[in-house]
């Protein structure tokens, strides 16, 4: 029997057979590309790196084009959460209750310096906090101040790598031990 | 409409408040004047309800911390009469470790947030006023960020360490 590997783009394997082919896959490999080809982004932005995620939504760079289709306004509706700005204590459990809110499965992209560690700037004040991550798990962190567009649909991708593989936070917790 | 000067608005404040009027001066163009506290709403509401001064608009209000003065904490407020576009800056001090002033939300309701802005930063506290707690920084922090006792740095962060930043 010819066998052939398909595309990197769908998970599986197709076997030729007269009159046509039978592709044989894993449920899951077939789940996390679905998934990762439609990620809904939530619309939060807390300062400048929200301009720039503005300017990747919008048609210059248009990260629909890779399956970040809609920015939806409600976390119901999100399937990630592009932290895109500094977050002061006041903010934090607002960005906690948000990620609550969100279904599963989440995903979490740290935008930005101010999203990493508190900022360039800012990082040492009182009001600040010093990472989103101490608010909830991030998924991908970006470098910048604030940084390129390009920069922010390589963090994207680089999810949706991350997804494919199987290797999120939630993926490999919910992994049988060997 | 009238033609307010500097001149003018000092010769009524004087003649209507005398010596609770400490003094005025001309800051950058902008007429500024130190007031007794315990008769700084009285002259706010003089300057307020004057036919000729009609400061109907209030700017902006801030605390202020000056350490090495004797009255250390105090008010600004800045007036505004839109139709002579004369403009007013009143300052008072006060020497209390507590201080508390009243709150001029009766006259415009804009002052509600900016008082509670002082009182979140400054700790001072408003007589009357409907709602008197924080407005930007979380309710659970401790001390009044904008004295300048408060350290400029957060004093409770061990992972960025000095030496790592070149200081």
């Amino acid at each position: 029997m010819d066998i052939k590997t398909t595309p990197t783009t769908f998970p599986g394997t197709i076997h030729e057979v007269p009159g046509g082919g039978i592709v044989t896959s894993k449920l899951d490999d077939v789940i996390n590309w679905a998934r990762s080809n439609s990620l809904w982004p939530l619309t939060f932005a807390t300062s400048c790196c929200g301009i720039e995620m503005m300017s990747v939504a919008g048609a210059k760079y248009d990260f629909s084009r890779f399956g970040f289709e809609v920015a939806r306004a409600t976390p119901r509706q999100a399937d990630v959460i592009i932290i895109a700005g500094t977050i002061v204590n006041k903010m934090a459990p607002v960005l906690k209750r948000l990620y609550d809110q969100m279904a599963d499965p989440k995903y979490v992209v740290a935008m930005g310096a101010c999203a990493i560690s508190g900022g360039p700037f800012f990082y040492n004040t009182y009001s600040v906090v010093k990472g989103a991550d101490h608010v909830i798990p991030v998924d991908v962190y970006i470098p910048g101040c604030p940084p390129r567009p390009e920069a922010l649909l390589h963090a994207l991708m680089a999810l949706q790598e991350k997804i494919k593989s199987g290797q999120t936070r939630e993926q490999i917790r919910e992994q049988k031990p060997l | 409409m009238s033609n307010i000067t500097a001149e003018l608005a000092i010769e009524k404040l004087n003649n209507q408040f005398g010596d609770q009027i400490i003094s005025s001066e001309m800051l950058y163009d902008f007429l500024t004047v130190t007031v007794a506290r315990k008769s700084v709403k009285d002259v706010i509401k003089f300057l307020h309800d004057d036919a000729e001064l009609n400061c109907h608009f209030l700017t902006t209000m801030c605390g202020l911390h000056y350490p090495d003065q004797a009255e250390q904490f105090g008010m600004m407020y800045q007036l505004h009469n839109m139709v002579a576009n004369f403009r007013i800056r009143i300052k008072t001090f006060t020497s209390d470790a507590e201080p508390a002033f009243e709150t001029l939300t009766d006259i415009w309701p804009s002052a509600n947030w900016m008082e509670r802005e002082a009182y979140d930063f400054f700790g001072f506290r408003f007589h009357g006023h409907p709602k008197m707690k924080r407005i930007l920084n979380m309710d659970s922090l401790e001390g009044w960020p904008l004295r300048k006792e408060f350290p400029l740095e957060d004093p409770f962060r061990a992972d960025k360490d000095d030496k790592m930043f070149g200081r």
